[in-house]
């Protein structure tokens, strides 16, 4: 975790770690919260020409500092756009094979990078019930997936109770076989470091800390085994500017609290 | 199971398609709408919600609606705490993210007092669409190897016979009645919507009737005048009904924003004890004013003059 004296919060850690996997030219399709800010962030710092999609229908969204919409089906999110189409429409075009990254947060997420946003515990008798897929299931299965959340032994389990979203399902090839021909999970970005995917094995493995945090500590706020790339490396900490771009667009801290 | 084509076909050909004036009040077309009808409300989330509609159906004490939204929010909660509904069929469904998951979805569902039938954003649409195109099934390539699918047993995993690819089929909706409000249309039912269509183009055309709320409602040479921004003919359309602030305290494209100080006491209400909480709201705002005017009076000036400088400021730039 960042000391005390760090100068940013957990979640504006998240957003500009999140936004700098974003590179120019890209069409990436973002979920609300963390995705659409630190989409916004990148498109304003090093991507003018970044294509931002949203599930409520928008293609090329410009969203105003300040002007954050409370989901993706708001007026706000079209604000400058270059086009506004059906919801099915723009989520289609995930099918067609025109969106680069996917881009979303997670409320429980495994080894594989299967997402559960459904249900706590079994389907029948859930302890708690979540909010459901959205376009969550559709994105996680047709695109490459960027993922943004906290850093939670709770919502990094061994195996999800409910895969609402999926990842690499049981591993290995299960992903293809079981229809899922293209995309599949790229990056986890939490508050604690960056998370990838072994490529055969498909388990999720850890590839940079966070400035401050120890492997052991990513370790012991995880629920399963996590491996380790060789000769870990540290991302830079969030820059003054990437600070101040970013408190632009979110002022009030809808996003970053 | 989706509906047989004669069955909608039959159900076309006996409704009066004519060009006819169908202006009513929300009271009246609350009527046309019996207990244990399927139907689809259009908008997303907190935009362009038919709630002038929920609002009269609630107050008409309808039971055993089947909804289905693309994505659904308080409306859905309301519909649960009425007892209007106790099925909604969804890809996503509490108030929205910034206020956390919904203690009315969660206490409803849980409790198995009411069902919330989970599909992807995208089976929703395709599900809509089938029924606009009146084939039963539409293919897709989401909602393979999840456990979305394995909860619906009326989505089929298939082989394709042309590819051999797996492919998912989901069925055809055909709601009895779409609720779809608008932002203007004429006497006849030609409805314009600007902004985000959502899915709403073919939830009318994959509902038997669509009941329109509009925020006004204009000639229908005004409509002949753009009709590249008319989205739903007339002949689909059952009954308008003029509705200004319709969505309150969702959005309307153009018009206004939500309605936000609204929504933020509307879940700090709902906080301590959410059951309560919606029963006070709903005696306030939905039980009490004899008339829309009197809700909107009671949701106050301040917050709609807001939402609408908010909303209208879209055409500012």
């Amino acid at each position: 975790m960042t000391t005390d004296a760090a100068p940013y919060t957990a979640s504006e850690l998240l957003a500009v770690m999140s936004a700098r996997l974003l590179r120019d030219g890209q069409v990436v399709f973002a979920g609300v919260g963390v995705p659409l800010l630190a989409a916004t962030l990148a498109q304003r710092l090093h991507g003018p020409g970044l294509t931002i999609l949203f599930e409520g229908g928008t293609i090329g969204a410009y969203v105003e500092p300040g002007q954050l919409p409370p989901s993706t089906n708001e007026q706000r999110c079209t604000r400058r756009a270059n086009m506004v189409l059906g919801s099915t429409d723009v989520l289609l075009l995930l099918q067609r094979g025109y969106v680069d990254v996917g881009f979303m947060g997670g409320a429980q997420i495994d080894q594989y990078g299967n997402l559960n946003s459904s249900f706590i515990g079994s389907p029948q008798h859930p302890a708690t019930r979540l909010p459901g897929t959205g376009g969550g299931n559709d994105i996680a299965s047709l695109t490459q997936m960027i993922v943004a959340m906290k850093h939670e032994k709770r919502r990094f389990v061994e195996q999800v109770d409910f895969v609402t979203s999926p990842g690499f399902l049981t591993g290995g090839n299960s992903r293809h076989d079981s229809g899922l021909v293209a995309g599949g999970m790229f990056r986890v970005v939490t508050d604690l470091g960056l998370l990838g995917f072994d490529e055969h094995s498909r388990r999720m493995t850890l590839l940079a800390l966070h400035p401050g945090v120890t492997a052991a500590e990513v370790q012991a706020n995880t629920g399963f085994e996590l491996p380790t790339a060789p000769g870990l490396p540290t991302t830079e900490p969030p820059t003054e500017n990437e600070l101040s771009v970013l408190r632009h667009l979110d002022p009030d801290r809808l996003y970053t609290a | 199971m989706p509906l047989a084509y004669n069955e909608i076909s039959r159900r076309t050909r006996e409704r009066d398609r004519s060009l006819r004036e169908k202006v009513m009040s929300l009271d009246e077309a609350a009527a046309l709408v019996p207990d244990g009808a399927w139907v689809g409300i259009g908008g997303s989330t907190l935009s362009r919600t038919p709630m002038a509609m929920v609002w009269a159906l609630i107050r008409a004490r309808r039971r055993d609606l089947v909804c289905a939204r693309g994505i659904s929010s308080s409306e859905g909660e309301l519909l649960f705490a009425a007892g209007v509904s106790r099925h909604l069929i969804t890809s996503w469904f509490s108030l929205g993210i910034v206020w956390g998951v919904s203690r009315i979805m969660r206490a409803y569902t849980e409790s198995n007092r009411a069902r919330f039938e989970e599909w992807s954003h995208m089976a929703m649409g395709m599900r809509f669409r089938a029924g606009a195109m009146a084939v039963p099934f539409l293919p897709m390539r989401s909602m393979l190897g999840s456990d979305v699918i394995a909860q619906l047993p009326e989505a089929k995993a298939i082989d394709c016979p042309f590819t051999g690819e797996k492919l998912v089929l989901v069925p055809a909706l055909n709601p009895d009645f779409a609720l779809i409000h608008v932002q203007r249309c004429d006497a006849y039912g030609n409805a314009q919507i600007d902004g985000l269509p959502f899915m709403d183009l073919d939830l009318a055309l994959a509902a038997n009737q669509v009941i329109l709320t509009t925020e006004r409602i204009v000639s229908n040479d005004q409509i002949r005048r753009r009709p590249d921004h008319t989205k739903i003919p007339f002949f689909a359309v059952e009954a308008v009904v003029e509705a200004p602030f319709g969505c309150a305290p969702h959005e309307c494209y153009g018009v206004y924003e939500p309605l936000f100080d609204h929504l933020d006491r509307y879940a700090a209400a709902l906080k301590p004890d959410a059951e309560q909480g919606i029963r006070d709201y709903l005696d306030h705002y939905f039980f009490e004013p004899k008339s829309w005017t009197e809700y909107l009076d009671r949701i106050g000036l301040p917050d709609l003059l807001d939402a609408a400088r908010r909303g209208k400021s879209i055409y500012d730039d």
